[in-house]
């Protein structure tokens, strides 16, 4: 449990398929792209970030009254609020809820918060069968995998992958991977479970102090299928979820799916106020370590995150490592940086999977300072020893050499010459990561110093 | 303590210096694009999948929706301008609705920006009619469209509707390999028929 994630090792399987890897870097490139054109169409975009970081500052640096604002205005609405410290309170809460209801079957949209705290199983141990339906998740729930991508859960898998896990557990023609007929496929088997479910649940992206509303963005209309049938609705959201007033919901709205797939709005952008006549309607507030967070005088920010994934989308090693390489609920560059403060032991290699390109804090539309947060927990990391042998060693030597100039000239003039010499065993060998998917470029016949005394002069 | 008290105890000793909620600028305060076209939403709306249909001849819209789906079994209306094939009985079990396939409802504004329509209990009576059905007729009052979504959120209905959603074309998916799909698990297509209320 505590072990640490080796985020390159569990990297190497993904990258050795290669068909996979080049779909998935292509793949979120191209909504990264799809951002930009959306996003350059808006002039007012620079100042929305702004407006978007300022209101979520205020509100996190507000959190405890509008938490106490938002519960006010739920209870006056007829819903019922729940408070979780953790994980293990909320998915009891959610346990209580349904079997003091007799509930036995849950349909639910996708909710990072509930992958966060473990749900499903602690349900499904209980007798209590819950249905994913949004598509990437439910296609991870029956390969019984966690979503690599918090938009796109099943980004690194392609339509052939997806039709074996069809054909395996919904019984689906496993030769037939036309995308059609899956997609149909999972709607065809999904639809008699909203019909019959004693329970639906959603997540939420926004939660509305000034009216008490949940909002939820999706594009497939699984959770408004998941509220408006049941006759049980619960809500689980995290405390940083809370933005003062709707008014602000046009500045999120009009950047969450820009960000995240480049449409202007998702396709059903749904509030749940109050519940419809002879229903139940639960809201459950979760902290699970947003509060200790919040105290993190360089990390606080992660909290303003809308969830939108043009961290993930932009970032080169996300692309190139896939979101199951990170171990944790939370990948890419915003994982990254959030994880470990859920456990710092586990998560102290994820710091490292960036180049520092700073590409993740320039997509961001509620500019965390992705790339800052990533150098800070470096530095978190090396003060507190957690830095592998191999990676520590070689920062001491690198330090020494380049504190010295006459160190380092004998370096690179040895390493241009060592390079035409060594044997290619030395240079393409597990030891050596750099080798992997790379041939070493020819080293110039003199080094830039030689050059230099050579054409401009004196030394 | 209770797990209430703690933790607002908790968020309360974590918070950071306050910072200032900013005045939202003009833009956002219906000081945005003048002229909320009726044009520049239906293009908006295309681009998500919708489709429009020509304003109903005559001012039929019942014939115009039979006329939209020829084979259409079950048309179930939540607006009285379109009578359809079966009453929608707010009383009864929304699964009740699964065998529909064409609801029809009217939209009290649409939104330029991003075409998008606002439906609430008011409009769709029963919520699910516009989730079960598999196609969707929205009639729209060309006259009701507002620029942005700034514009829309300052609409009384956010405060004060039960259920309100921006429905902008139909239920869709691209979770397996980028495929757009219409028709993931709501409604296979919408269709807009414009009418003056």
């Amino acid at each position: 449990m505590n072990k640490p994630i080796d985020h390159a090792e569990a990297s190497s399987e993904f990258i050795a398929a290669s068909d996979h890897i080049e779909f998935h870097d292509r793949r979120l490139w191209d909504l990264r792209t799809k951002r930009d054109r959306a996003t350059a169409a808006i002039p007012e975009w620079e100042e929305l970030r702004t407006l978007a970081s300022q209101i979520k500052e205020h509100t996190l640096t507000h959190l405890a009254d509008y938490l106490e604002q938002f519960e006010r205005q739920a209870q006056a609405n007829g819903a019922t609020v729940h408070w979780a410290r953790d994980a293990a309170e909320h998915n009891q809460i959610v346990h209580d809820i349904m079997a003091a209801r007799g509930a036995k079957s849950l349909v639910k949209s996708k909710s990072m918060l509930t992958d966060e705290c473990e749900m499903r199983p602690f349900l499904e141990q209980r007798g209590i069968e819950v249905i994913e339906t949004d598509l990437g998740e439910r296609i991870q729930q029956l390969d019984d995998e966690p979503p690599s991508h918090i938009v796109v859960p099943a980004v690194h898998k392609l339509r052939t992958d997806v039709a074996e896990v069809f054909a395996r557990t919904l019984g689906t023609d496993p030769n037939n991977s036309d995308v059609h007929y899956l997609a149909e496929s999972q709607r065809r088997t999904t639809r008699p479970s909203f019909l019959s479910a004693d329970a639906g649940m959603t997540g939420a992206n926004f939660a509305i102090a000034e009216t008490g509303a949940v909002v939820v963005c999706t594009n497939e209309g699984n959770a408004d299928l998941s509220v408006h049938l049941p006759r049980l609705y619960i809500a689980s959201i995290g405390i940083e979820k809370i933005i003062p007033r709707t008014e602000h919901l046009g500045v999120f709205v009009r950047m969450l799916s820009r960000s995240a797939l480049g449409s202007p709005i998702t396709q059903m952008t749904s509030h749940f106020r109050v519940p419809r006549p002879g229903t139940e309607m639960h809201i459950v507030l979760v902290d699970n370590g947003r509060a200790d967070r919040l105290a993190m005088a360089d990390f606080w920010y992660s909290l303003k995150c809308i969830r939108c994934g043009a961290c993930m989308n932009t970032c080169p090693v996300y692309r190139r490592s896939g979101g199951l390489s990170y171990g944790a609920t939370y990948s890419g560059p915003i994982g990254a940086i959030i994880d470990p403060t859920y456990n710092l032991r586990k998560y102290s290699t994820l710091p490292f999977a960036s180049t520092l390109n700073g590409s993740c804090t320039n997509v961001c539309p509620v500019r965390i300072n992705i790339h800052d947060q990533l150098y800070k927990w470096r530095q978190v990391i090396a003060e507190r020893n957690a830095l592998p042998f191999v990676k520590k060693q070689a920062m001491k030597m690198g330090g020494k050499l380049l504190a010295s100039p006459r160190l380092y000239r004998i370096a690179v003039e040895a390493a241009g010459a060592g390079v035409e010499y060594l044997p290619r065993i030395m240079m393409y060998s597990r030891a050596n990561a750099w080798g992997k998917q790379r041939e070493v470029p020819a080293a110039p016949a003199m080094t830039f110093r030689q050059w230099w005394l050579k054409n401009r002069g004196k030394p | 303590m209770n797990t209430r008290e703690e933790m607002l105890a908790r968020m309360r000793r974590s918070q950071p210096a306050p910072v200032a909620l900013p005045e939202l600028p003009a833009f956002a305060q219906g000081g945005g694009a003048a002229a909320a076209g009726f044009d520049a939403f239906c293009e908006a709306l295309q681009r998500m999948g919708g489709k429009i249909a020509p304003a109903p001849a005559g001012g039929d819209a019942d014939a115009a929706v039979r006329a939209l789906f020829p084979d259409a079994k079950v048309i179930c209306s939540a607006t009285p301008e379109v009578r359809g094939t079966r009453t929608l009985d707010p009383t009864q079990s929304p699964a009740a609705l699964d065998d529909v396939d064409v609801g029809v409802v009217r939209a009290a504004f649409g939104v330029a920006e991003t075409g998008s329509v606002l439906l609430t209990e008011t409009e769709l009576q029963v919520e699910a009619l516009g989730f079960l059905a598999q196609h969707l007729v929205v009639l729209l009052d060309p006259a009701k469209v507002v620029a942005t979504l700034h514009d829309a959120y300052r609409d009384p209905a956010f405060a004060q509707a039960r259920y309100a959603i921006l429905m902008t074309g139909p239920s869709a998916t691209a979770d397996i390999e980028g495929v757009l799909i219409h028709g993931a698990q709501g409604i296979r297509s919408l269709t807009l028929l414009p009418r003056a209320a």
